[in-house]
């Protein structure tokens, strides 16, 4: 049976878990109208409490130490126990991002240093890394796209073309950013239909959004001129980075066409997801770009960095500092470790990886994509469609396993879709299994169909009632009490 | 071979047997010539031992100062166990929780911090956290013109932290958001001000307390004045001083925001840092980023679950409440373990010595020639004096014997040239403070 108390339901009156030094300044109080009428219920728990509580409730989770974790979108590659240890260094989880410039060179090197080599990546001329995430770089990325236009005089830019197979960030972003969404057609491929593209081209366009390879793992190769069309329409170009993985060193953004991407420091760099944050989404432009990217930005002089608050162009400030610092010296180091030598591997790696499962599941499961892949692809489900068994009864069953289930129901250009990437650093091992293991499911679907349909069976909890949660939502303890 | 990556010859050769290719570079045959060849031009590889050396130099060319200084980011101690416990891989490397089946660990503790925002502000209902307080204020601000629709007007109060208010501009510029700011009088929000500032089309109120001077304010019927407009009252508040101070929902906000760094998150140089985003039942259905909530398994047994998602971007693309997708998940466990570990006595007891020596900082300094309080007003661990000393100067010297000195708050503007904002926590110890102000005294 999985542990099942809340944090809360281990609290006892008056039992404490916390130390603080005794001190010897005296009570100074504050007028009664300004407090608050009682005290917040927080937990009342020792220390070993706490751990034994948080430490139970993490065997609820499946991290990529657990097992393979083939997460279509989202490279779940090892996250270094190095890259860690640094980022934990007291020299730099103690700084206060106010101090004087002379006393944080060391962390200023780091987030110079980091701006280059990406840029390097990509093909592009200098980056900013404010973005907490892949959405807060996509809506950064945008706003300059609004800017640019803006400082033209160009008002009449006001839509952005988004393939319907990206990511739901991108048209969220766009019309976050201000922006009208214009939707167009992919071919069956995913890749973009040049001819619905020309017919939307005008000048109303502000730019375009895309992820090559797109989310089935097919490179534009009509990318080259995509770009020459978009840009003589008076448009930018938007590189999602969500898939960069399979192209570093292969192929950059940058040479492409592209005038503005974000990286997902938490795919590309192997810093760890976090359950969900913190990340990090630097963005990158072109040379023509610069002077839009968000304040402050970290500058060298000499042997000396600092950093510029203030920029007339920029479009502004969207970060209370400069972004999640301490994910960024992970990808440092990350960076550091694998340098220019084996950069080119994790690409190919990844390819190599997709299109091995690719080839030596497609007798079992629907491939509607026959090429070469990149780094991920998309199965639309069995083969043998009469068992009733789908995509969904699959990645549940795929759980009894001790295997996460790849990305389900997306793109949303299939029916069954199942998106699978299996990085660069699983083995052929693993790969093996894996192939195993989805065969026998496949096997159970038309053997003991009811089995895969009421999977899971092993995990902390079965299938859930969704329904029953909006309907009726309990969103703290105190709903559960009273 | 390299530690990062597995495959051997024999293994490439049979998955490239597999796939009917003679070689890696047949799969991307697609791209175009033109675009490969591509030279990295980075740094070589480093070993594990060159890479720590690196860092070690790196580290050594910066220099922990003992912090007197908030403006956002405050020195409060860290348990040791927070880092333990968070760094266990099932929280750490783990994504989203899309398969709530194997998930269950970062839904229950996203439940967990939502239960701790609400009792700490009063709201109903919390978010699964934001990127930070800053963000979340501005992502409070999209709220209200999404739910007062044809409102596309904000009155933001002077006392808000300049750095927030220039988020606010630069997200309000995506959407043609009008920001109107309301002067304030004394170092405090002038409510009357704000209320005669309110237009028909007012979307949102937008304070901070305590605000960007440490000063603790008290909004009296703003809040009334607010619902009676229909327009929203967004108070940005540090929630650490929930431990004593009136919370937003007793002050009549509609939406809490704030910076929830100063609840034992490590200063970092300004990030990963949390922001956290609480509203009432009503309007739950307009809330940004991710919720969770409770339901029952196919066996009966309590569960977790992401819920509502029908706000959310992967559902509803372009008409999503925001585009906001990950949020600081491990950051809302740090906070969670915090509060658990400091729990109900603890944090009461950080932040009233926080408290405690701030006044005690406060009191001291004001003996000295050079210092005066332009405001004498009540603050909680942050306060602003003024003086006539050149601050940049007292600074550098400050920083020369290892402290971190006030913000000027003539960064902001020049008229605040000289008003310069302390903050002290309980980390910092009697001799350190004394030690402090016999250097402010010989100036």
């Amino acid at each position: 049976m999985a542990y099942d108390q809340l944090i809360f339901e281990r609290s006892e009156k008056g039992r404490i878990g916390y130390s603080l030094p005794k001190s010897e300044i005296k009570e100074y109080d504050i007028d009664k109208s300004l407090l608050r009428k009682s005290a917040p219920e927080l937990p009342e728990v020792s220390e070993f409490d706490v751990v034994r509580h948080f430490t139970n409730v993490s065997f609820k989770n499946h991290g990529i130490e657990t097992g393979f974790y083939p997460l279509g979108s989202c490279t779940m590659k090892y996250n270094p126990k190095i890259d860690q240890d640094l980022s934990n260094m007291e020299q730099f989880t103690g700084l206060h991002p106010y101090q004087p410039v002379e006393t944080v060179q060391g962390v200023l090197e780091i987030l110079y240093e980091t701006q280059k080599m990406l840029a390097r990546i990509s093909g592009l001329d200098t980056y900013s890394l404010n973005p907490y995430a892949g959405a807060h770089g996509e809506l950064v990325g945008l706003m300059i796209m609004r800017h640019y236009h803006a400082s033209r005089k160009d008002f009449k830019r006001k839509k952005i073309i988004v393939p319907d197979s990206a990511h739901g960030t991108n048209p969220a972003s766009a019309a976050t950013a201000g922006f009208d969404v214009v939707e167009v057609a992919s071919n069956q491929d995913g890749t973009v239909n040049l001819n619905s593209l020309k017919s939307v081209l005008d000048d109303s366009i502000a730019g375009i959004m895309l992820t090559n390879p797109n989310t089935i793992g097919m490179f534009e190769k009509d990318i080259m001129e995509i770009a020459s069309l978009v840009h003589e329409a008076g448009g930018l170009l938007y590189y999602d980075g969500a898939n960069l993985n399979p192209m570093m060193g292969m192929a950059r953004p940058g040479d492409m066409g592209f005038d503005i991407m974000h990286i997902n420091l938490h795919k590309t760099f192997s810093t760890p997801h976090g359950g969900g944050g913190p990340g990090s989404g630097p963005v990158g432009v072109t040379r023509a770009l610069k002077p839009y990217l968000p304040e402050p930005v970290v500058r060298k002089a000499g042997n000396h960095f600092f950093i510029d608050q203030k920029d007339e162009q920029s479009t502004g400030r969207i970060s209370h500092f400069y972004g999640n610092v301490g994910v960024v010296l992970k990808a440092y180091a990350f960076l550091r470790t694998n340098g220019k030598e084996h950069l080119y591997e994790i690409a190919k790696y990844s390819t190599l990886n997709a299109n091995y499962i690719k080839e030596s599941l497609k007798d079992t499961f629907k491939l509607p994509i026959k090429k070469h892949c990149k780094h991920e692809f998309v199965f639309d489900g069995l083969i043998d469609k009469s068992t009733g068994v789908t995509t969904y009864d699959i990645s549940k069953r795929l759980l009894d396993f001790g295997i996460h289930p790849p990305t389900m129901y997306f793109p949303l250009l299939y029916k069954e879709p199942m998106m699978i990437e299996p990085v660069e650093n699983e083995s052929k091992q693993t790969m093996d299994h894996f192939i195993k293991i989805m065969k026998t499911i496949a096997k159970e679907a038309i053997e003991d169909p009811d089995t895969v349909k009421n999977a899971p069976h092993t995990t902390p909890v079965k299938r859930l009632d969704e329904a029953l949660a909006a309907r009726n939502p309990k969103v703290k303890y105190r709903d559960l009490i009273e | 071979m390299f530690k990062y990556l597995p495959h051997t010859p024999e293994d490439i050769e049979a998955m490239l047997k597999t796939i009917g290719v003679k070689d890696i570079d047949t799969l991307y045959e697609d791209v175009p010539e033109a675009l490969k060849g591509v030279d990295l031009n980075i740094p070589s590889s480093m070993s594990e031992l060159e890479l720590t050396n690196h860092f070690k130099t790196l580290a050594d060319n910066n220099r922990q100062l003992k912090s007197f200084m908030g403006m956002g980011a405050y020195d409060h101690y860290t348990p040791s166990v927070i880092r333990h416990l968070i760094e266990r891989q099932e929280f750490l490397t783990a994504y989203t929780p899309y398969q709530p089946e194997v998930s269950q660990g970062t839904l229950q503790y996203i439940f967990e911090y939502q239960s701790m925002i609400c009792e700490l502000t009063g709201m109903d209902v919390s978010n699964a956290s934001m990127y930070d307080g800053a963000t979340a204020t501005a992502e409070a601000m999209y709220m209200a013109v999404n739910v007062r629709k044809k409102r596309r007007h904000i009155l933001i109060s002077d006392t808000v932290n300049p750095v927030i208010v220039d988020v606010l501009r630069t997200y309000a510029y995506n959407q043609d958001i009008e920001l109107e700011m309301i002067e304030s009088k004394e170092g405090l929000s002038d409510t009357d001000a704000i209320k005669d500032a309110m237009r028909h089309d007012t979307a949102a109120v937008i304070t901070q307390t305590p605000n960007r001077y440490g000063i603790i304010e008290d909004y009296m019927d703003l809040g009334d004045a607010c619902s009676d407009n229909k327009t929203l009252f967004i108070i940005n508040q540090d929630p650490s001083t929930l431990s004593h101070l009136k919370t937003p929902r007793d002050q009549g906000a509609d939406i809490a925001v704030g910076e929830a760094q100063s609840l034992g998150v490590p200063l970092s140089f300004g990030g990963p840092y949390i922001g956290y985003f609480a509203t009432t039942t009503k309007l739950m259905r307009k809330m940004p980023g991710r919720i969770c909530g409770v339901t029952k398994d196919v066996d009966g047994k309590r569960a977790f679950v992401l819920t509502l998602q029908a706000r959310e971007q992967h559902i509803r693309r372009e008409k999503a409440n925001s585009n906001i997708c990950s949020n600081q998940s491990l950051m809302a466990l740090f906070v969670t373990i915090y509060l658990s570990i400091m729990g109900k006595k603890g944090l009461y007891e950080a932040q009233n010595t926080s408290k405690n020596h701030a006044h005690y900082l406060h009191d001291m300094l004001l003996k000295l020639p050079h210092f005066i309080d332009p405001f004498e007003k009540p603050f909680f661990k942050e306060f602003t004096l003024k003086t006539d000393i050149d601050v940049n100067h007292m600074n550098r010297l400050l920083s020369e014997q290892g402290y971190l000195g006030p913000f000027n708050q003539g960064a902001f503007e020049v008229q605040k040239e000289g008003y310069i904002t302390f903050s002290v926590t309980e980390k910092r110890t009697k001799e350190e403070m004394d030690h402090f102000i016999d250097i402010l005294g010989a100036l």
